[in-house]
């Protein structure tokens, strides 16, 4: 059997069998074990493009590379130790009563369908295909943020539809554009929005057009990364929906927008003479990079101001895909791993400490290192992991970025440090009264799954210490693809 | 010039042109059924634009993504939306933030912006269609102009599907239309995003007692 069929067809299937059966018993074991199958069909599929080079699947309508099935593994990993975090969460919920019976049912399948739309994302060498997978991921989410239906849940998640829809739609004419592009050299053929025939002409696709189209397709997805100024979503988002979905909009929806771009990215810079996308890319990152950091210390809501640093983060990272080159574009892919797996063990710990404490407020969150050390020490961690503190693999990505950004670009770096400071006053100043001080908690009725968290954790201290000679090579591999 | 243009692609002209004045009309329009009725009335103009540059051109997809069209934005749509307005008891009243001759005059500006932005590409475009691109940007700003205007969540759901009609203008002026697989997943998406809109539209009036937007300013950054 085809490690990439199955990869997409078990979190369909089990997407629509959640949807019938999802008030059974048995139906969080049944999310976990998709999730599982879906990540052993990933490791698959990983292997078999290491070994053996791109591959084609459906005709040409989907195409694996280094670059993408690299995301591939990091979105079927975190989908796992989400899918495995989520049941006890869920069923604490359940017990305080803010979740109903059928509302889990419709978490458990549109979690399955979420990935599924996102792993088609990453994978399509449709362009065309790539839009409707990105906007189908949105539509997957909308009801999980409301999953409370709380007035606030509901307030986030019509905003998240309403910008994310608008965003969307920009990047859908930025598409129609590109193809418009592409027929005059492609021809008429149903060839002309794919990527891997697009990537041989891209010398000689029209630089106005593809400038226009290029410019909405950064402002249309750029919307879903959380690009400044089109954020305003994304902090309601990850703050009123439950948990485990702030943890994969932030770990992993973030970078599948992020790869929309990229791979746009890589049509522009053969189209437009001079480094034109790099440039945009370059703008728009530090712009984001400041915003978030000074809206960073404003926060009262913990996972709102997580949600802030993902923003950050994103900003960073579009920062150094702009600059491009290898060495960047390395740093950029290192570091959305990185942050992939740091921000969801944070979402994870910070979404055991909320349910002991039964508040989202910081000042109110006190002492988890009494009630619970591993929290604790989790959610500690993690936020030193966050801020980039040796000997994390945040660091090693950071550091690269910056110096990178010394040498090419000197006039970034006092901007780049800046942001960085201001996020590590706000974020560490708040966290650390929430781990240590006084407290009065009780205790959950279902014990949290802690594993995730530090298993995360795990994996980005061992990559900050020590990346195996495979993972470089498998690192290089996608950079080069970049460009 | 004028008398170069063949028969067909005035025909298309008009047809968009046709487009461009119901996205003002639908601008000025207080009531949310007509606003709907308007709505249709553009699908329908856009349908026949497809149709037109169907038959001159000769390519079948084209006839497919008019029958999408009329089967989706003209039929299906405005009835889930009728319907919607109908269950939910939204009071007909359409309350825009500016006063609606505001509006007008910034719409304006806003069709003259966007025909400078798609001059450079319309004129290398090679389709009999290529004069419609500027009016299809200019559709997609002025939905987007109703959206920021407008108070009533469901008002902003026609305007986001207004939008989609001014893309689909642009997609059929530039190009003769996306490949079909495209255009099929493009439909697909837009339906189930206003069917969730719908169950949604239940959940904001279950915690709200209203569709006004103005309960929804609540979650602010201090």
């Amino acid at each position: 059997m085809d490690f990439f069929v199955l990869m997409l067809a078990i979190p369909l299937a089990s997407g629509a069998l959640l949807t019938v059966f999802g008030e059974r018993d048995w139906a969080p074991n049944l999310n976990i074990i998709a999730s599982l199958g879906t990540f052993l069909a990933a490791a698959g599929l990983t292997t078999e493009i290491v070994a053996n080079g791109p591959r084609f699947a459906f005709g040409e309508q989907f195409f694996i590379d280094s670059l993408n099935v690299f995301f591939v593994a990091l979105t079927a990993f975190v989908g796992l130790t989400t899918s495995i975090f989520s049941g006890p969460y869920m069923r604490n919920e359940a017990e305080h009563g803010r979740l109903s019976k059928p509302r889990l049912r419709l978490y458990k399948s549109m979690y399955q369908l979420f990935m599924f739309t996102m792993l088609a994302a990453l994978t399509t060498n449709n362009l065309g295909i790539l839009w409707v997978a990105m906007e189908a991921a949105t539509l997957t989410t909308v009801l999980l943020v409301s999953l409370y239906r709380t007035p606030a849940s509901l307030e986030a998640a019509w905003k998240y539809f309403i910008l994310c829809g608008v965003g969307i739609a920009q990047a859908l004419f930025g598409t129609i554009l590109l193809y418009f592009a592409a027929e005059r050299v492609l021809g008429e053929s149903g060839n002309a929005l794919l990527w891997t025939h697009l990537i041989d002409v891209k010398g000689q696709l029209e630089p106005t057009i593809m400038a226009l189209s290029f410019i909405f397709l950064l402002v249309g997805y750029g919307t879903k990364v959380g690009l400044a100024p089109l954020h305003n979503w994304l902090p309601d988002a990850h703050a009123e929906g439950p948990t485990p979905v702030s943890a994969v909009l932030s770990g992993l929806l973030l970078n599948v927008a992020l790869y929309a771009i990229l791979r746009c990215k890589v049509l522009a810079d053969g189209a437009i003479p001079g480094d034109f996308a790099g440039r945009l890319m370059i703008g728009f990152g530090l712009f984001t990079l400041l915003v978030a950091a000074f809206f960073l210390s404003r926060q009262k809501d913990v996972k709102r101001m997580f949600a802030y640093s993902s923003i950050e983060h994103m900003g960073l990272i579009t920062f150094a895909f702009g600059m491009g080159g290898p060495v960047a574009n390395f740093a950029g892919l290192l570091h959305m791993t990185m942050h992939s797996l740091t921000k969801s063990a944070i979402f994870f710990a910070v979404g055991h400490a909320t349910q002991k404490t039964g508040t989202q407020l910081m000042e109110n969150i006190r002492g988890l290192i009494k009630i619970n050390p591993l929290i604790g020490w989790g959610l500690m961690l993690g936020t030193l992991a966050i801020l980039g503190m040796p000997p994390f693999g945040v660091f090693a990505s950071e550091f690269m970025i910056l110096t990178h950004a010394m040498k090419h670009y000197p006039w970034a770096t006092p901007v780049l440090l800046l942001g960085l400071g201001v996020a590590f006053a706000a974020i560490f100043g708040k966290v650390q009264p929430m781990v240590f001080g006084e407290t009065e908690a009780k205790r959950l009725p279902h014990a949290p799954a802690i594993t995730p968290v530090f298993l995360h954790l795990g994996i980005v201290l061992m990559l900050g210490l020590y990346i195996p000679p495979y993972l470089t090579r498998w690192f290089h591999e996608a950079a080069r693809m970049l460009g | 010039m004028s008398a170069s243009i063949p028969f067909s692609a005035q025909l298309i002209n008009l047809f968009a042109a046709v487009i461009l004045l119901l996205a003002f009309a639908m601008l000025a329009q207080r009531r949310l059924p007509q606003l709907i009725n308007l709505f249709a009335l553009q699908g329908g103009a856009l349908c026949l634009a497809t149709l037109v540059a169907a038959v001159t051109t000769g390519q079948v997809h084209l006839y497919y993504s008019a029958g999408l069209t009329l089967a989706l934005k003209v039929l299906l749509l405005p009835w889930i939306l009728h319907r919607l307005v109908r269950q939910l008891k939204v009071k007909g009243e359409v309350e825009a933030l500016i006063n609606i001759p505001t509006t007008m005059l910034v719409g304006i500006v806003l069709v003259m912006v966007a025909f400078n932005v798609a001059l450079p590409i319309s004129e290398l475009s090679h389709t009999i269609t290529r004069g419609t691109l500027g009016i299809a940007l200019a559709v997609v700003m002025l939905a987007f102009l109703m959206m920021i205007t407008r108070q009533k969540a469901i008002t902003q759901v026609v305007g986001f599907l207004s939008m989609e009609n001014g893309l689909f203008l642009a997609a059929t002026s530039a190009t003769y239309g996306m490949p079909m697989v495209v255009e099929l997943g493009i439909a697909l998406d837009v339906l189930i995003g206003v069917i969730i809109l719908g169950v949604f539209f239940f959940q904001i009036r279950d915690q709200f007692d209203s569709l006004d937007i103005r309960h929804m300013e609540r979650l602010k950054d201090n």
